[in-house]
């Protein structure tokens, strides 16, 4: 699972909305005339400080583009060549952004690894110049500085920074399979010291101003101010600017030491890592922890740390270089392909291509509170909208109460909200057990449990009480929509609201039309999914509709795989060996036996043969013993409360003797079991676009990684069969099926891929 | 073309400050125009006046008040009142007091204080509170229960003490002292007092921070008036205006609210407070009477000053936590019916120089006063020939709960010596409260 939250991080830099301000042109009248033919960077001279600003006016945020480099680099030599100025400021125009990484386009339009190289080199040029300006320069930083902008932001001599919420500082290439190569790997350990880099480096997670200011990455903090004679993101800017200037002035009159005065676990430190010894035993440590979590499938973490250690033991000049090396072999990874892609794919699924609704959901009402119903309401109420917790029973909604303010509360000890946000985010969900209130809802989402006729009594029960324009989701991950809005008075407002548990944590949403629901609702229903923080996938109706469509068939094939003797420990290490975030025995305890055995039935009835594969019965047998998965302490492992290792759950022993099955040993390698599983997934998942019940291979992909966690680093089902190829896969399945019939059928699709290889999911 | 009116005054009262008879000459630029409205009175409403208002002196916390609990400081505010205006005891029908930092032993200090200060054990009593602007919270309850015809004779008061103030134990070590009470066995005692740890010793001070944001008000300041750019030379010339103004002020013997309070065991009597002593954590108390004008008249009082129209106002604590005169001043001239340029007197309270220039700017500005305001334009700011001429919080020191009624006399007393008419009270609170309050002079 870390990978796919680690991918999830790279939301922040999109997920914001940025205000464009075009005002700068009518300052800087009085710059030089070349100035004018400028668009992205342009400086003005207040007193003997050059202000230099950025703002891409192309794009919602900025990003070092081939244009804005060289723009920048004419300004720099404008004003280094300027003898009225002393210092220099670079701050960004774009109230809500800085600088936020370089930009992709530019490394995905290279054919070679080369060519990425010397992008790379003439990054690290452009700022060793800087890094080695005579004039100081004072980096004004707010809103994201990621990436390239923080590797630009350290080359500068002085770093000021705003405290809001949208300033954070990053690393986040090894995300996109890459590495900081702009000078990041040699100056972020100098820097904030060797374990920090390397936490920064290889996690890629945004650093806060307050914990960058005790990291030594920052060296000042501004407070971001409230309305005064401007609007507060117009004055902070402003104001950061006016401090910005003071701190240049400063540094030029030598008020302002450049040199940090060093505390005493500062100079342990120092001394600590100035022996070879520990540096050594640093990068062993490292390389085996990240060996450890990304089972040596992402190749970008091993380069970083191999750049940082040349550049430690061999000097700049070899470590600059490998830099630049590294940089580009790793541009030109199908690991950093894919997690690109995936990049791409989720600032898709970050909009709503349905438009905006007629009216915005201000109340929304959630049925069951459940583990899923409180889940909803939890990522829900902290956006303001008004959330109304219905449950049936006292202590289910006390349990659901209590679970969304622990959520809060986890919150506020990790101190990213205030206990006072905590208890104000709290009184704007409402518990109760009847259906007060209804008559005010614009939108109900029922996560009652799974079944047909429960749903059926529920959605005939609110649609007495809700308004005319009140959308009535289901929140389901098999029922098929439509069966359930087959009661419904107005069909056209049913929608299908499938999330994943826990719902706080999982970025997926997946949204279920029916042919009746119409465009307005969907239109709805995605703009809550989006404010509650959501990744979101629209698919058309159809038993298990995408996510648990794909999932089923490779669950049957695990269920096969027990019964053939494979032991679950075993079965675990082969699927996260190949890049699942969760081993397949492990994710069917998450999900719960009996939801597995629920939906492996409903689908198997509406499929058929095709989804065969284990017994049911396999199933059947361990929810009536009652190992219904971790929920119930026992599933395929023991759960023991607190704590971590878990042991194979010794009573499944007899039930999957009883189903015993004798494997083939022709396709039973380790290898071949791991294909058997990824195959029917990804056979499914490519039949879905051939049906129809995808909208395209991009929410595809990101369904299946967001909500299924399929390895990010083969970026998705159809990402893998463009880059493994569709004719290796289909040669694979027409093995597999010679032992073991349709299960392995490749559908049509797939079948078209594999006999033209030029046709691609993805261009 | 505005006339210059010369006022000639001779000092009255606080024979502790003036020693010779000295004859003061104050000299007041008054414009002369047309006001507004002749008089704020109100047919078939009761006219409310303030008869008189005292103080202690303001001391920093820590000095010569250190030994003292706050209702002693209370108690002489009360006592300076009933001397100064000879009342009868029995007189007052109701006591009010306002505090913010409470002392548990005395957490209904008006009571405390009334019975310390010999008023009848007859007259109930009842403690208010509203951060910087209790006082003014005690002195408008006072005016609502004479509005509503259930008193006539109120004292209103307001005091601070911050040279004690209450710190407590940890949640942990409370919870265990709490349980030891209940715990029946020496065993479950012993169990109880092994399970204290060094952690459980850590003391809990008041907290200095706002408790909905976590900022301390002096933070809040800081970006208030950066956001309405208020330069570092702007407040500090403001602080000296206001220390120079205090001292002027003290020298004039125009602070005549101030009565002498000499403390127990104390040898230095405490009058000889200066301007510039005064600071920011300050004890000190305060004390008014209110009555019903005819209530007044009829017990042969002249009054002071006619309390009319108040508001009180709220905003985000966060980033507009110390602009409440710059909300409530529009909203309590549009309630008396003035315009600006009717007050003659200002008095706002100081909490800082930023957070004062940046309410002045907040009332200057259209942008403000249409995007945060609802207003169609800015009120504009007070004019500073107008703006607290005897000092300040900033100078004369801020007891938290006391400050209030000092404006309010404050304004009376400059009505009376500058001549004008209508003055206006306005002061922030903690929480991103606010009050404001327009007082007229009562007729010479």
């Amino acid at each position: 699972m870390a990978g796919v939250r680690a991918l999830g991080s790279l939301s922040t830099i999109t997920a914001r909305r940025y205000k464009v301000v075009s005002d700068i042109s009518c300052r800087t009248f009085s710059v030089a005339p070349a100035m004018s033919a400028r668009t992205h960077v342009n400086y003005e001279v207040k007193e003997d400080v050059a202000v230099i600003r950025m703002n891409d006016p192309t794009s919602k945020v900025n990003t070092l583009s081939v244009q804005m480099q060289n723009e920048m680099i004419e300004v720099f030599n404008e004003v280094l060549a300027n003898n009225a100025v002393q210092s220099a400021v670079l701050i960004s125009s774009k109230p809500g952004c800085f600088i936020a990484g370089a930009d992709i386009n530019m490394i995905q339009a290279c054919n070679t690894s080369e060519e990425v190289t010397k992008l790379s080199q003439e990054g690290q040029k452009m700022f060793e110049k800087i890094e080695k300006s005579p004039k100081p320069i004072v980096a004004a930083i707010n809103g994201p500085c990621l990436g390239g902008g923080l590797e630009f932001a350290i080359a500068c001599q002085y770093r000021v920074a705003t405290k809001s919420k949208k300033t954070v500082l990053g690393t986040p290439e090894v995300m996109l399979g890459l590495l900081p190569g702009a000078g990041g790997t040699q100056r972020l350990p100098k820097m904030v010291g060797i374990p920090s880099a390397f936490d920064m480096m290889l996690t890629g997670r945004n650093i806060r101003a307050d914990k960058a200011k005790k990291m030594g990455l920052v060296h000042q903090l501004v407070d971001p101010l409230g309305p005064g004679l401007k609007s507060p993101e117009e004055r902070t800017i402003e104001y950061l600017e006016e401090v910005a200037i003071q701190c240049a002035k400063g540094i030029v009159n030598k008020k302002i030491s450049l040199t940090k005065d060093k505390g005493m676990m500062q100079k342990v430190q120092d001394y600590v890592m100035g022996i070879e010894f520990v540096r050594q035993q640093i990068y062993k440590t490292v390389t085996a922890k990240v060996m450890k979590m990304s089972k040596g499938l992402y190749p970008a973490p091993l380069k970083i740390i191999e750049s940082v250690k040349v550049g430690l033991e061999q000097g700049p000049d070899s470590g600059y270089l490998a830099e630049a090396q590294n940089f580009g072999k790793l541009a030109m990874t199908s690991e950093s392909n894919a997690l690109i892609g995936l990049y791409h794919g989720q600032v898709a699924c970050k909009k709503n291509r349905f438009g905006v609704p007629e009216r915005p959901v201000k109340n929304l009402a959630i049925l069951g509170a459940g583990l899923m119903g409180a889940g909803i309401a939890q990522v829900t109420v902290d956006k303001g909208i008004h959330t109304v917790l219905k449950d049936t029973t006292v202590e289910g909604l006390s349990r659901g109460q209590q679970q969304v303010y622990k959520g809060l509360n986890d919150k506020t000890k990790k101190k990213s909200i205030t206990s006072f946000e905590r208890d104000f985010t709290l009184a704007s969900l409402t518990g109760q057990l009847d259906y007060s209130g209804f008559e005010k809802a614009d939108m109900v989402i029922e996560a009652v449990f799974e079944d047909i006729n429960i749903k059926h009594r529920v959605i005939k029960e609110v649609e007495a009480v809700i308004p005319p324009h009140c959308i009535f989701a289901t929140n389901t991950s098999a029922l098929p929509i439509k069966d359930i809005a087959a009661v419904s008075i107005r069909p056209e407002k049913v929608i299908g609201m499938h999330y994943f548990s826990p719902v706080d944590k999982m970025q997926l949403l997946e949204i279920i039309t029916t042919d009746k629901t119409s465009k307005d609702t969907t239109a709805s229903a995605v703009a809550v999914g989006l404010k509650q923080g959501k990744v979101i996938i629209v698919v058309g109706d159809g038993p298990g509709f995408y996510t648990t469509r794909c999932l089923a068939p490779m669950l049957a094939e695990a269920v096969r795989l027990l019964q053939e003797g494979v032991d679950p420990k075993k079965l675990d290490a082969l699927t996260t060996g190949f890049g699942f975030p969760v081993g397949a025995a492990t994710l069917a305890d998450e999900v719960g036996i009996d939801v597995a055995a629920h939906v492996a039935e409903d689908l198997g009835k509406a499929f058929g043969s095709r989804f065969g594969g284990g017994n049911v019965e396999v199933l059947k047998t361990m929810v009536e013993r009652g190992f219904k998965g971790r929920k119930s302490g026992k599933g395929c492992y023991v759960y023991t409360p607190g704590l971590k290792s878990k042991d194979v759950n010794p009573d499944i022993e007899d039930v999957l003797e009883k189903y015993k099955l004798t494997p083939n040993p022709l396709v039973s390698s380790d290898s071949d079991v791991q294909y058997r599983l990824v195959s029917r997934f990804v056979n499914e998942a490519v039949m879905c676009l051939q049906e129809g019940i995808l909208n395209g291979p991009v929410e595809g992909d990101i369904g299946a990684v967001f909500g299924l966690g399929f390895p990010p680093c083969l970026g998705g089902p159809f990402r893998f069969v463009d880059t493994f190829g569709a004719d290796k896969l289909v040669e694979k399945m027409r093995r597999y099926e010679e032992v073991y019939g349709n299960h392995f059928t490749p559908c049509e699709l797939l079948l078209d891929h594999a006999k033209d290889s030029s046709k691609r999911f993805h261009k | 073309m505005p006339r210059v009116r010369v006022y000639t005054h001779a000092l009255r009262s606080c024979p502790e400050l003036v020693t010779s008879h000295t004859i003061y000459y104050i000299f007041f630029v008054c414009p002369v125009q047309t006001k507004s409205k002749k008089t704020l009175a109100k047919p078939g409403v009761k006219n409310i006046v303030l008869v008189e208002g005292v103080r202690t002196p303001f001391l920093l916390s820590g000095t010569t008040y250190a030994d003292l609990m706050p209702h002693d400081l209370a108690r002489a505010a009360l006592q300076g009142l009933l001397h100064k205006t000879s009342l009868p005891k029995d007189a007052v029908d109701y006591i009010i007091y306002g505090t913010v930092i409470q002392e548990v032993k005395t957490s209904n200090v008006a009571r405390e204080a009334s019975l310390g200060a010999g008023f009848s054990d007859k007259i109930p009593s009842h403690t208010v509170t509203m951060a910087c602007i209790s006082s003014n919270v005690a002195m408008t309850t006072g005016v609502g229960l004479i509005t509503a015809g259930q008193c006539d004779t109120i004292v209103a008061g307001g005091v601070e003490f911050m040279s004690d103030v209450p710190i407590r134990h940890s949640r942990k070590m409370r919870k265990t002292m709490l349980a030891l009470n209940r715990a029946k066995t020496l065993g479950q005692r012993l169990s109880l007092i092994g399970s204290i740890r060094m952690a459980h010793l850590t003391p809990e001070l008041p907290a200095v921070a706002e408790f909905s944001t976590a900022e301390t008000m002096g933070h809040s300041a800081d970006r208030l008036a950066a956001a309405f750019g208020v330069t570092r030379l702007e407040q500090d010339e403001f602080a000296l205006r206001s220390h120079t103004l205090a001292k002027q002020a003290q020298d004039a013997g125009l602070l005549s609210d101030v009565i002498s309070f000499k403390v127990p065991g104390n040898h230095v009597d405490t009058c000889a407070v200066t301007a510039a002593n005064s600071s920011f954590l300050t004890d000190g108390a305060s004390a008014v009477l209110i009555m019903s004008e005819e209530k007044a008249l009829a017990m042969g009082y002249k009054p002071k000053a006619y309390l009319r129209d108040f508001v009180f106002v709220s905003q985000d604590p966060k980033d507009q936590l110390l602009l409440g005169p710059a909300y409530g001043t529009p909203k309590v001239l549009a309630r008396a019916g003035l315009t600006m340029d009717d007050i003659d007197v200002f008095e706002f309270h100081e909490a800082f120089a930023g957070q004062i220039m940046a309410n002045l700017k907040a009332m200057d500005s259209d942008w403000f006063a249409q995007n945060y305001m609802g207003r169609k334009a800015k009120v504009g700011a007070p004019a500073m020939e107008k703006f607290n001429l005897w000092g300040g919080s900033l100078s004369l020191g801020h007891p938290f709960g006391a400050t209030g009624c000092r404006l309010v006399t404050t304004v009376a007393h400059r009505l009376q010596k500058e001549g004008g008419q209508y003055g206006l009270v306005a002061a922030c609170a903690a929480g991103g409260q606010g009050h404001a309050m327009v007082i007229e002079a009562y007729p010479q």
